[in-house]
């Protein structure tokens, strides 16, 4: 009786470990895995930036505006990443040194700006992509990532930009953190602001290309925002709430895969998908909390 | 040792009887609007001065040119003997509502945001600097919530949060826009010790406000601001009927009472939202 409860029990162990470990056994499920564990740590960390200044539009619209740069290099060399990655950050840079340039120079409302040059840049990539013949595929993967298909060149890529980006997040963490909660003490302080400003908007976009290939255009502000959401609603401490996010982030990123893998569900969307549960169990499980703390208060 | 640079720096200036703050024809226009026109005064070095004046009189204004955050189209402003721009030891607190208090950030997180400057870029804070910020927290006796989330404080406590972060600054030159506002009358009286604190170690101080009376009480000099100055020195030469019916128009009077002068009317400070923007 005992040995049959624990042999099931085992059995079971056994079968969870090989739901684990079955995956694992292809290369491409491998890179892909590390692939977003690093697209999601970076994407939670400078997302912090994004939640705390209120810059979510722009960086959906920045995922978006390097379209058009994808399409040329994918015109012009074929699905060469290392080619892909330089023209995507160059539309990328491009659309918001545009942004900045019809806001200040034409004085539009900075979303305004952020509207017209998004759509724009959009629409010629889709255009762009649109004069090839295998247009639904290939625009589908860009638009909503292809997380399996990471080679290990990308991969390489990712980790080394992805790097740079976390290493001048930390390096210039007093000055972010300083221009994002109070811009007129910043300048009263004589720090470069526009110079730091700028640097922000090169990191996010760096940032936004680096994770294309995981998430996709059209999901990429999902992996900016939600992360750094979920766990602004837990700590009030950045540094902690940067951590958190990323830890959030990593975890979907895997999970996502999981069940992109057993499910059959498009990577991105399942990765995506599972930060946004994250999101929801926590807020409501604060709202509980804060409910019972105040029925416990009014007794 | 940054401390007793800025103070040494303090001192030789206040020796040489050199203003702290120098102004000759200084105008700023926003478009068609014209928010000051021809300002000229000096501020000697260690004097407490309320700003005041109605709403768009270009208090705020100034203060930007004096932090050097706005460019006057016309004049020559200068601070200690800089170009504001090139001077770091002012202090500008703007109207707090200006702020997201939810951001993730201490009180002393905020408080150590006044030494960026001094520390330049690539630095980290070192213990000198903790030691500076933990000083100027208890200084203003909030040192006990130096690990809030800024959220959670008091207007008041805010207003000492801010002043304790031009502390750490070691700010010779500190402009407070309207931080009275919406204060009680016990954290104003707060307010009013921190500042004498303050002009013990000889740091000049403006602060914008809308209360004529507070003004007359509490400070030694006054500057009365309608995009023209029309009158900085004495709280008594300058409030005098004449002036306040050029700042206000019929709605403020001066009334002579037992315990001395009293001022009436409306002075403004209903719409204190206005001031914040480029008209203020």
């Amino acid at each position: 009786m005992g040995i049959w409860v624990a042999t099931t029990h085992m059995m079971k162990v056994a079968r969870m470990v090989n739901w684990l470990l079955e995956p694992l056994s292809y290369a491409f499920m491998q890179r892909g895995l590390l692939a977003a564990i690093v697209v999601g740590i970076v994407c939670a960390v400078i997302g912090c930036y994004v939640v705390l200044r209120g810059m979510a539009f722009f960086g959906d619209a920045l995922a978006h505006a390097i379209l058009p740069g994808i399409a040329i290099g994918y015109l012009t060399t074929g699905s060469a990443r290392g080619q892909l990655f330089w023209w995507a950050l160059g539309a990328a840079i491009l659309s918001s040194l545009g942004i900045g340039a019809l806001s200040r120079v034409a004085r539009l409302r900075e979303d305004t700006a952020i509207g017209i040059v998004f759509s724009g840049m959009f629409a010629l990539g889709i255009a762009l992509i649109s004069s090839v013949g295998s247009y639904a595929v290939d625009l589908a993967h860009f638009l909503f990532g292809n997380v399996l298909g990471v080679s290990q060149a990308d991969l390489a890529l990712t980790a080394i930009a992805g790097g740079l980006v976390l290493v001048l997040v930390f390096v210039f963490y007093k000055e972010f953190l300083l221009l994002a909660f109070d811009p007129v003490l910043a300048v009263t302080l004589r720090v470069p602001s526009r110079w730091l400003e700028m640097l922000l908007y090169l990191l996010i976009a760096v940032t936004v290309v680096v994770s294309l290939q995981t998430v996709g255009v059209a999901l990429m502000v999902a992996m900016l925002v939600t992360p750094a959401a979920t766990a602004s609603l837990v700590t009030k401490r950045l540094p902690k709430m940067m951590a958190l996010a990323a830890a959030i982030a990593a975890f979907s990123g895997v999970a996502g895969l999981y069940f992109s893998y057993y499910l059959s569900v498009a990577s991105g969307a399942a990765i995506v998908l599972t930060c946004t549960a994250i999101f929801g169990l926590v807020w409501l499980g604060q709202s509980f909390v804060q409910w019972l703390g105040r029925a416990a208060v009014s007794n | 040792m940054n401390a007793t640079r800025a103070i040494q720096k303090h001192k030789h200036a206040e020796a040489e009887g050199l203003p702290a703050i120098a102004i000759r024809g200084l105008s700023v226009r926003y478009g068609q609007h014209v928010a000051l026109e021809d300002l000229t005064l000096e501020v000697p070095s260690g004097a407490r001065v309320a700003v005041v004046g109605p709403n768009g009189a270009g208090k705020s204004t100034l203060f930007h040119v004096l932090a050097g955050v706005l460019t006057p189209d016309e004049g020559n402003v200068r601070v200690h003997e800089h170009r504001p721009t090139r001077y770091l030891c002012t202090a500008y607190v703007s109207q707090s509502r200006q702020l997201d208090w939810d951001f993730p950030v201490s009180v002393a997180d905020v408080v150590m945001m006044g030494r960026t400057g001094l520390l330049g870029l690539l630095r980290r804070p070192g213990t000198a600097d903790q030691e500076a910020v933990r000083d100027a927290l208890n200084q203003m006796g909030i040192g006990e919530l130096a690990e809030r989330q800024v959220g959670a404080l008091s207007g008041g406590q805010r207003q000492r949060m801010f002043v304790a972060r031009a502390l750490a600054q070691e700010a010779e030159l500190l402009l407070l826009d309207e931080p009275l506002a919406g204060l009680d009358l016990s954290s104003q009286e707060q307010i009013f010790d921190i500042l004498d604190v303050l002009r013990a170690q000889g740091v000049t101080v403006l602060v914008a406000t809308h209360d004529l009376n507070l003004a007359v009480e509490r400070f030694d000099h006054i500057l009365l601001l309608k995009r023209h100055l029309l009158g900085f020195g004495d709280p008594e030469d300058v409030l005098t009927n004449e002036n306040l019916h050029l700042a206000y128009g019929g709605h403020v009077e001066v009334i002579a009472t037992s315990e001395g002068r009293k001022i009436l009317g409306d002075m403004g400070g209903h719409h204190a939202h206005d001031e914040g923007g480029p008209h203020g």
